[in-house]
């Protein structure tokens, strides 16, 4: 209660409860809903604003624009880089888990299986177009038994 | 003429560029449009209206600019020019001038890629901003970075 009565000086109104003022922590700080501390100039000009706002100097307009907003809407929007460093990164992992797939190849797999051997492949072709596998329209239909070669 | 052609709340839904050339007829009743509620549907007009009767609190304290201000934006919408005058108006009376530019600020943004919108308000709104003193944010430099 007694930090209620104190910061009486932000205005008549009542602190509402979902503001600790104690904390500068929590969803709804009293930061962003009262003025910050001013400067003495800052606390002039604020007397100033009062008046009329065609006196104002463009150079007083955006001071009293910084006082109640950190950053414009251009400053709010603007783009990062942040994209080009996450495309890098991606590239990156990706050759280094290609070096990981070469080294598994020549120091974690044995060999293939024998039946991927040249001379293995050709008897097993011999199979096929001997056995007519296909004959209609899949595989040995691409065979010319007559000149033993393939269809042109 | 050009004001007839802006007649009414802009829509920036998807229709909103044929929204923008389209005549509207009046509404005496609203039983000829086809409701998805039983409530009645407001018009652009009473719309427009509520918005100018809310920020034309004399009273009207910063808290409650803040609220109105934070709400109209929320909607899929740019505002009326009359709806903004009140609402700087407003600002004047509260002796907040950053909440003036952050409103002209805030209605650019909303016209996002119509980029017909915010000259026109600005036209509007000339009269007002020059009796008020309101410079806008391109007058000040800080629509760049």
């Amino acid at each position: 209660m007694l930090a209620t009565r104190a910061l009486s000086l932000i205005g008549k109104r009542a602190i509402s409860t979902s503001v600790c003022v104690r904390g500068g922590h929590g969803v709804a700080k009293v930061e962003d809903y009262a003025l910050p501390n001013l400067s003495a100039e800052q606390k002039s000009l604020k007397e100033k604003e009062k008046g009329s706002w065609v006196a104002l100097s463009n150079e007083e307009k955006i001071a009293l624009y910084r006082i109640s907003f950190k950053q414009s809407f251009a400053e709010m929007n603007q783009g990062s880089g942040e994209w080009k460093s996450v495309v890098g990164g991606i590239f990156f992992f990706i050759g280094f888990t290609g070096l990981v797939v070469l080294w598994q190849r020549k120091y974690v797999y044995g060999p293939v299986p024998h039946t991927f051997e040249e001379e293995y492949k050709e008897k097993e072709l011999q199979r096929m177009l001997d056995m007519r596998m296909g004959p209609v329209q899949g595989f040995s239909a691409h065979w010319d038994y007559e000149n033993k070669q393939w269809k042109k | 003429m050009c004001g007839n052609m802006f007649r009414a709340v802009f829509r920036l839904s998807a229709s909103g560029a044929r929204s923008l050339t389209r005549s509207r007829p009046c509404y005496s009743a609203p039983l000829a449009s086809r409701c998805y509620s039983h409530g009645k549907v407001e018009t652009d007009e009473e719309f427009d209206s509520r918005w100018v009767t809310y920020f034309s609190k004399p009273d009207l304290d910063a808290w409650e600019l803040r609220k109105g201000m934070n709400t109209l934006i929320g909607y899929d919408l740019v505002p009326e020019p009359k709806i903004l005058d009140s609402a700087l108006r407003a600002c004047r009376r509260l002796n907040d001038l950053a909440s003036a530019i952050r409103i002209l600020e805030a209605v650019k943004d909303k016209a996002g890629p119509h980029k017909d919108i915010y000259p026109y308000l600005i036209q509007e709104l000339k009269p007002t901003l020059t009796e008020l003193g309101i410079s806008t944010p391109e007058e000040l430099g800080i629509d760049k970075l």
